[in-house]
């Protein structure tokens, strides 16, 4: 609790010392102003305006640069040393942990479970990602066509869906597809005539994975739903009627004219998508904790938790997490470049 | 709520132009594929409300009931009060006490760090930004048990303080992002405007540009509020004693608790931890999708 009140009283201290900045044009601005090239006026306005030195913004930047130091830098460097440390249970009880070099990622590498595994979460991944993607805009595309009511009805659906806790809908929809008085099982039966009930949809791998994609889409399609239709709005009209007049159907329109405006939203969007799916945990742990099978149904980041905390391999553990830092970084710097190009840093 | 001010006449927008029937014929199937959406978003939330208003013995029938037949409160009042169970009045405020701690601090934190970023340029700015957007790529799982051992080797685990920490560091990155965009949005000159009016610096800015970014820590704020009140993982292995356990992972645990699930009882333990989220969603979303397009693609 002390940790938070002296934080709280960080935030006027740190405003106060940007207050006892000298005023406009003082010494010490020169270095950066010069560098700042054309239509920099109104940003070197606005640093003459709120001081120039650099304590100010050194200050303001204190409080989150040492909270993600300590909570984030620290670990993740303790994370690549652990993976190069033969570090088990014992270790976690006070043994010295030897360097063994990249032993722990000779062995990782050399698992055939750790290959499974992670060609299963990409697998995964791209089906979720390639299914959230089209639904999501085509239901944004559809909610331009809509009245306003049908697209408030449509929008309060979405939204219940989003804002539902990961670990409540995994319970939510496990009980759904439950073996003996599922929903599901009931209403295939109905409908099907063949007798369901009893049927476990979590035993099997694939369709244990048929529905945790299901609680995935589910949850993420709102997200790039509401994202792509807030682009749709942005598109000119004029455009779009020219299009029209020239004699492109619906599909030519979207293609030519509609997609070259929000390609950058797509391939925001997309990566986004791909990033979250890649590192899905909650879903898949708990969904196995419902009734699936661990070996055949781990994605990488339940296998980095079964590997570490499961069967106390730290080491192992580490190396995975690593390799797996390693491939979102890969992926990441797509859309970090992808950002960088959109905003004017 | 939902539709952005620019989208208010977006109705006939992509509207095809043709004879009047076909276009009649094209709005009813629309409005009727938007139903089926429609129900198949709700259905998993009515069906959770539907069996939580239901006796256990009720819901273990061959048929489901589709509407509570035996309507009762009784599941709630388990899950509240029962003493045999893990109880949920102390996850509740457990999770409360972190959350709100959580928006709290990174709301202060992400602000100061978003004016330094917006209104200041000085050495090392793009490298922040960077490291920003970078950070938020390092999935959470891969640092379970190097976040375990940072916050065991200050005892901090199993202690509210120690769970907000790391949730405020999880958040921070991506708060940032987000009010650098609204901070961006605001222009200085309306400051300049009021300094030249007589307001000191810090004046100007607290009272012509802060009020204009209430509505930005809004959306910001129940980011973090549904980040922390919805995260599991960590709060399972940071979290582990029971008396210090989040509603997440309560509500795990009670899912463990005897052989037979009580999903009856379950139901409405899930519908309780969803409500709050529900909520704060529906009051804010649109600017939440708004605040992520501006922080994320349009800076």
């Amino acid at each position: 609790m002390s940790s938070v009140s002296s934080s709280i009283d960080v935030a006027p201290g740190a405003i106060d010392c940007a207050r006892q900045v000298p005023g406009p044009g003082s010494g010490g601005s020169g270095g950066a102003a010069g560098s700042g090239g054309p239509a920099e006026s109104r940003r070197s306005r606005a640093r003459r305006l709120l001081g120039g030195k650099r304590l100010a913004p050194a200050l303001l930047l204190v409080p989150a640069i040492v909270i993600l130091i300590v909570i984030i830098g620290w670990p993740l460097v303790q994370l690549v040393v652990v993976s190069f440390q033969q570090y088990g249970r014992a270790q976690v009880f006070g043994q010295a942990a030897p360097f063994i070099g990249f032993d722990n990622y000779t062995r990782v590498l050399g698992d055939s479970q750790f290959w499974q595994v992670l060609a299963r979460s990409f697998l995964f991944c791209a089906v979720n990602v390639v299914v959230t993607m089209s639904l999501g805009t085509l239901i944004a595309l559809l909610m331009t066509r809509l009245n306003k009511f049908f697209r408030a009805l449509l929008s309060v659906g979405l939204l219940l869906a989003w804002a539902m806790p990961a670990l409540t809908a995994v319970i939510v929809w496990g009980w759904l597809f439950d073996t003996q008085f599922g929903v599901v099982n009931y209403v295939l039966t109905q409908v099907t005539g063949i007798d369901f009930i009893g049927h476990s949809w979590l035993i099997n791998p694939i369709s244990f994975f048929a529905v945790a994609a299901i609680i995935i889409i589910w949850q993420s399609v709102p997200f790039v739903a509401f994202t792509i239709y807030a682009g749709l709005t942005q598109v000119p009209d004029e455009v779009l009627e020219a299009a029209q007049l020239d004699g492109a159907g619906a599909v030519k329109r979207f293609r030519l004219v509609i997609f070259p405006y929000l390609k950058s939203i797509f391939v925001v969007v997309t990566i986004l998508q791909i990033i979250w799916d890649l590192r899905v945990f909650t879903q898949v742990f708990a969904l196995q904790g419902i009734g699936g099978v661990r070996e055949q149904t781990s994605t990488l980041g339940v296998y980095i938790y079964q590997t570490s905390l499961g069967t106390g391999d730290y080491g192992a553990g580490g190396a995975i997490a690593v390799i797996m830092v390693i491939i979102m970084m890969a992926i990441s710097i797509f859309y970090v470049r992808q950002v960088i190009k959109e905003v004017e840093l | 709520m939902i539709v952005p001010p620019s989208a208010r006449n977006g109705v006939r927008r992509y509207q095809v132009s043709g004879p009047r029937v076909k276009r009649r014929l094209a709005n009813i199937v629309f409005s009727a594929i938007a139903v089926v959406i429609f129900v198949c978003s709700v259905f998993p939330v009515y069906w959770m409300i539907n069996t939580s208003l239901q006796p256990n013995n009720e819901i273990r029938t061959p048929v489901p009931n589709f509407f509570p037949k035996d309507f009762t409160l009784g599941n709630y009042v388990t899950v509240l009060f029962e003493p045999s169970r893990s109880p949920f009045l102390p996850a509740l405020a457990n999770s409360l006490a972190v959350t709100v701690l959580t928006v709290i601090i990174a709301l202060v934190f992400a602000f100061l760090a978003s004016l330094a970023v917006t209104r200041f340029r000085f050495k090392g700015r793009k490298a922040f930004i960077l490291s920003i957007l970078i950070i938020q790529m390092i999935p959470a799982e891969a640092m379970i048990v190097s976040t375990y051992r940072v916050l065991d080797s200050w005892s901090l685990l199993n202690t509210i303080a120690g769970l907000t920490l790391v949730y405020v560091a999880t958040v921070l990155p991506f708060t940032i992002w987000t009010l650098r965009g609204f901070v961006n949005g605001v222009p200085v000159e309306l400051e300049e405007a009021a300094m030249i009016d007589g307001l000191s610096r810090i004046g100007a800015f607290w009272k012509i540009t802060f009020p204009l970014l209430a509505p930005g820590l809004v959306a910001t704020g129940v980011f973090g509020f549904i980040q922390a009140w919805n995260e599991f993982v960590l709060a399972l292995v940071v979290m582990s004693r029971p008396a210090s356990q989040t509603l997440p992972v309560w509500l795990r645990t009670f899912q463990q608790a005897n052989g037979t699930t009580d999903w009856a009882a379950i139901m409405a333990g899930s519908t309780l931890m969803a409500i709050p989220v529900v909520v704060f969603f529906l009051i804010v979303q649109g600017r939440m999708t708004s605040g992520l397009m501006s922080g994320a693609v349009k800076g």
